[in-house]
């Protein structure tokens, strides 16, 4: 079942250097039961377009008029972007979608317990009495993994330890049985010891709860170990999607490719490292046509002229790019 | 160091304006962006405005604010301008009525002023008056050693004048002093008082701050522990006392230097904290680790380091105090317990405004306080200007 | 490299108080407990480890950077030799010149007010290393090149940089003085993993190219098999195990390293991770577990874990590990993490 769909989400910010295109029209889809991967480096957008599904970008975002976010809230078909007043999108937020970041100790408030915290928000999206309330969030702490739930329950932010206050941030996400949770780099922060604890749990709570995810992160082996599709986002734009096999093992945009090469790997300890030349360009000077032709050792003329449409590579496998294009065709 | 270059705006292609942007100094982007704030650039012009009207005010009144200047024949009189046109018709200078006065039965025989309008007074600009220097201190401190007594750079030009009797644009008080000129003299009061009272402030919070936040540890403790004790201080009750105790055979000088010290003295502990707390942050930044660990000595690290650094912080923290001291002072005079008349500043102006008699009748005593407002106000948003420019990580932006 | 090693340090300990007022009793954060390490010249050594494992602090211990709480570190370059725990106050300026540290963010590590040309030379001007102007713009253009920075970038302020780019300033500004030790605490985690690779393949030509020794402290466990000789392993503050980078990843021996190799996500979704996931979560460096630290998340405790603390057993090869059990458990069949052709 399609739980989101996200068609030529364009987004600019309205700012005093003028108007930056934070995201350059996108489109995807999240299933339920499924893991949809966002990779990205710093600048490429991905933290807006995920906000973008809850509103949550400040006041000077501006979409084009082509964008539409549809979300499926309790068989219903909801266009976000129509949502206005605080009202209708709390019953959106929290609800529906959730949404987990980063820094687990900038998610709680610091002065109220993480149980307070956690009954507030399923009060208030659901109508139940406080007990059970109560009940359901320690049922919750406990099903993260986090022992002596009731315990924990009672205390702060500061005395969990980053991992725990991760998980913690999971349950109270989860609470509500949210159909679509988004993860924004959820596992940065954490040590990679506790980063595979967590990775895990969300695997089987995907498969629990039949929930779809959308996983945003820099770190292409999370991806390859969590996610069932995965969109490489560069500048705003979708430059390769696909499975995560299709993307990983074939990609087919040189973007994708530098980015695989640039990775240290440990089964060959003798190749060199070769990172992507040159450096990601400011959002305020976006390049001419296609965005990575700057960083492209296998740029043509064209590629500074005109932007390249997506190209199929394979059953849902599909990059935006000249040369490889051809190659395809060539085939 | 660079700091408020008048750097042009350069022109040209893309490329150079990039270039300019990359070796713009931390001063040259503060000033940009400063520019860039509308509210900011108004104010600064405003208060501008305002620091030479007062610096200048013996050129432009046309009368000395004190007893010499008064216009007994223009009592209590309200505000003239100078019009260019009337039923007489019209003239090129801009003239005014000559003003006659009686006693009138319908006034319970108090003086009723009236204008004749057939005789006219012209506006002359560039008159010659009374004299006045630019230069002039005498101050007569307690005790010999100290006595200072300069004239220098005197001249009797002024502004503007009349040919024949008073021009008196804000109308004139009680005792015929005109309020223009007045007022001029006490934005310069309360600008000097409100410079010598941050500059002792101000030197005592850097010497205080800045040990306190250098060094950390228990000198922190106990300079933080003296600060706190003295802000505790309430100033009212002190002033009180001081009101008391000061002997009326101070003059005015003195009575100014002594106030605005005292303001200054119980107005650093806040500065203090400011500038402990930006020491505080600086010293763990790493570049000054780095530069530690290379074996830079104090001398070093506090010059090349923490001064560039919260030197933008300070000029800001130092605008903020201004007007707080400013209006203590004017607050203080407005009760009689600073200032007062016949010393021009603006809370002493502002005494004679409480009275039911002024409301009514003579509301023209009430410029002096929008003078007030406007200064004070100037100050606050061009330090806030200043603040928001300095600090380019904040992301409150309108 | 068979000269003395560059550092050499024993049972070395820094502890920090934390609380503790006027009335309470003082806490320590054992960050680096009884360490002992011998960093070979010329090599480029790893120190890995999770947060609270205490390698940052060790790092800062070999330079001085933070008060030791007792052991005993001696530095020997074929010049000049120091005892880095008494070092008098002109000793330890001399050594300031032969050994320096590259931070970690790039953007907190360069002054926002001073020019590039400034922040680079500003280690030779505080230690007197050049004797007139000339020579300090030549030194610096020298090591501005080698980093692959313009002569039109010294002019500019570090606003105008991307992350890469002041991270290698940070790099020329740490190498202008030519040291012969640098420690790289997680030089590298702040930047995007297209651009990691470059300051990678810097940090490795220049090590080659002025040969002098790095220490290079990271989480990221597949960046220091790339650029690393020799690796050593950090836990709450002990050294768990040291060996030569390929042994390390072929054959490690100890439960922590083996857990950590296999917690690192593999690019390959096809690939079956063997179960060494670990339980728990990293205890407190205020009050760290008995015997051996790490017994309270290992899979192969046995009671005598939980009271004696291993040492760092030497063995053949250099390959060093702390573990009661770890003979026993080479003898468990396990899949090899790195496959080496």
């Amino acid at each position: 079942m399609t739980l989101l769909t996200v068609e030529n989400l364009t987004l600019e910010f309205d700012t005093d250097e003028g108007r930056i295109t934070a995201v350059n029209n996108i489109s995807f889809e999240v299933n339920s039961g499924e893991v949809l991967g966002i990779v990205g480096e710093s600048g490429s957008g991905k933290s807006v377009t995920a906000k973008s599904v809850m509103q949550l970008n400040p006041s000077n975002s501006v979409y084009s008029s082509e964008t539409k976010i549809l979300l499926d809230v309790d068989g219903e078909s909801v266009d976000v972007l129509a949502l206005e007043g605080g009202k209708e999108l709390r019953t959106v937020r929290g609800g529906s979608v959730s949404m987990i970041f980063q820094e687990p100790m900038a998610s709680f408030a610091p002065a109220i317990t993480i149980g307070a915290q956690m009954v507030e928000q399923l009060l208030l999206h659901k109508k139940i009495s406080k007990a059970e309330a109560i009940k359901i969030s320690i049922e919750m702490l406990d099903k993260v993994g986090i022992s002596d739930a009731d315990k924990r329950f009672k205390q702060y932010a500061f005395e969990l330890s980053g991992g725990m206050r991760q998980r913690a941030m999971i349950a109270m996400a989860l609470s509500t049985n949210p159909k679509l949770l988004i993860a924004d780099e959820p596992t940065t922060a954490l040590d990679v010891t506790i980063q595979a604890q967590v990775l895990d749990l969300m695997k089987d709570l995907v498969v629990e709860f039949n929930m779809g995810i959308i996983f945003i992160t820099h770190d292409l082996g999370v991806i390859a170990q969590t996610a069932d599709r995965v969109a490489v986002m560069y500048l705003g734009e979708f430059v390769e999607q696909g499975s995560v096999h299709q993307v990983l093992k074939n990609p087919t945009h040189p973007y994708t490719q530098g980015l695989i090469n640039a990775l240290p790997k440990l089964d060959d300890l003798d190749a060199p490292l070769t990172p992507v030349p040159g450096d990601i360009p400011s959002p305020l000077e976006r390049p001419p046509g296609c965005v990575f032709h700057t960083r492209c050792a296998l740029a043509e003329p064209r590629c500074s002229k005109s932007i390249p449409q997506m190209t199929n590579h394979g059953e849902g496998h599909s990059a935006a790019c000249f040369v490889t294009a051809n190659k395809v065709e060539a085939l | 160091m660079k700091l408020f270059f008048w750097k042009k705006k350069p022109s040209g292609d893309k490329q150079q304006l990039k270039e300019a942007y990359f070796t713009a100094s931390q001063g040259q982007l503060i000033r940009t962006r400063f520019k860039k704030n509308r509210s900011a650039k108004i104010a600064a012009w405003v208060l501008t405005l305002m620091i030479l009207s007062g610096f200048f005010s013996d050129f432009l009144s046309p009368y000395s604010p004190d007893m010499s200047g008064r216009d007994k024949q223009y009592e209590n009189g309200p505000p003239q301008f100078p019009i260019f046109w009337d039923e007489n018709g019209f003239s090129a200078r801009p003239f005014l009525y000559t003003t006659e006065r009686h006693r009138s039965i319908e006034t319970n025989f108090r003086w009723v002023l009236t204008d004749n309008r057939d005789k006219r007074r012209y506006l002359e600009l560039w008159v010659d008056d009374w004299e006045y220097s630019y230069i002039d201190i005498s101050w007569n401190l307690p005790g010999d050693w100290f006595d200072v007594d300069i004239k220098a750079l005197t001249s009797t030009k002024h502004l503007f004048g009349m040919n024949e009797g008073g021009i008196h644009l804000f109308g004139t008080d009680k005792t015929g002093k005109d309020i223009f000129s007045r007022t001029l003299h006490a934005i310069y009061t309360s600008l000097a008082v409100g410079t010598l009272g941050v500059l002792i402030a101000f030197v005592l919070a850097l010497v205080i701050g800045g040990v306190s936040g250098y060094f950390g540890g228990w000198i922190d403790s106990v300079l933080q522990m003296f600060t706190d004790a003295i802000r505790t201080v309430p100033p009212i009750p002190l002033f009180m006392a001081f009101a008391a105790f000061m002997p009326d055979t101070w003059s005015s000088e003195v009575r100014f230097f002594f106030i605005a010290s005292v303001l200054g003295l119980i107005g650093w502990p806040t500065l203090a904290r400011r500038i402990r707390t930006h020491l505080l942050t600086e010293r763990s930044q790493e570049y000054v680790l780095a530069a530690e660990l290379c074996g830079a000595k104090p001398g070093h690290v506090i010059r090349r380091h923490l001064l560039p650094s919260f030197t933008s912080y300070i000029i800001v923290d130092v605008m903020i105090t201004f007007p707080y001291v400013v209006r203590s002072e004017t607050a203080l005079s407005f009760i009689g317990l600073g200032l007062t008349d016949p010393v021009n500043s603006l809370g002493s102006l502002m005494q004679n405004v409480s009275k039911a008699d002024v409301l009514l009748n003579y509301q023209w005593y009430l410029i002096p306080v929008i003078f007030f407002i406007a200064f004070v106000l100037a100050f606050v948003f061009v330090g806030d200007g200043l603040r928001d420019a300095a600090d380019p990580y904040s992301q409150t932006k309108k | 490299m068979n000269k003395k090693p560059i550092i050499s340090c024993r049972d070395l300990s820094v502890h920090f108080p934390i609380g503790g007022g006027l009335f309470e009793q003082k806490q320590f954060v054992r960050a680096v407990n009884n360490v002992n390490l011998s960093i070979p010249q010329g090599s480029f050594f790893g120190l890995v480890g999770e947060s609270g494992s205490g390698k940052t602090t060790l790092g800062r211990a070999f330079l001085r950077a933070v008060p030791i709480t007792h052991g005993e570190i001696n530095y020997s370059d074929g010049e000049k030799d120091y005892d880095l725990v008494d070092l008098p106050k002109k000793q330890l300026k001399e050594f300031r010149k032969r050994a320096q540290l590259i931070f970690q963010d790039p953007y907190a590590a360069l002054s926002p007010r001073m020019t590039i040309r400034d922040i680079i030379a500003e280690p030779l001007e505080v230690m007197n290393l050049t004797s007139s102007r000339e020579e300090t713009d030549e030194l610096v253009r020298e090591i501005a090149h080698k980093c692959r920075l313009n002569l039109e970038h010294l002019r500019r302020f570090p606003h105008a940089f991307s992350g890469g780019q002041r991270q290698r300033i940070s790099i020329a500004r740490s190498l202008v003085s030519n040291p012969r030790f640098v420690v790289a605490d997680e030089s590298v985690a702040a930047l995007d993993v297209s651009i990691q690779a470059d300051v990678l393949n810097l940090l490795k030509s220049l090590q080659s190219e002025l040969g002098s020794t790095y220490l290079f402290i990271s989480h990221d466990l597949s960046v220091v098999a790339h650029i690393c000789d020799m690796v050593a392993v950090m836990y709450l503050g002990q050294l768990i195990e040291v060996a030569p980078t390929r042994e390390l990843f072929s054959a490690p021996r100890h439960p922590y390293t083996k857990a950590l190799l296999s917690s690192i996500p593999n690019l390959d979704p096809d690939h079956q991770s063997d179960a060494q996931k670990l339980k728990g979560e990293i205890p407190s460096p205020t009050n760290p577990p008995s015997g051996c630290k790490f017994h309270t998340r290992c899979s192969y405790v046995v009671e005598h874990c939980k009271v004696v603390e291993p040492l760092l057993e030497h063995t053949e090869s250099s390959h060093d590990v702390a573990c009661h059990r770890w003979e026993e458990l080479m003898n468990i069949k396990e899949i090899p993490v790195a496959n080496l052709a």
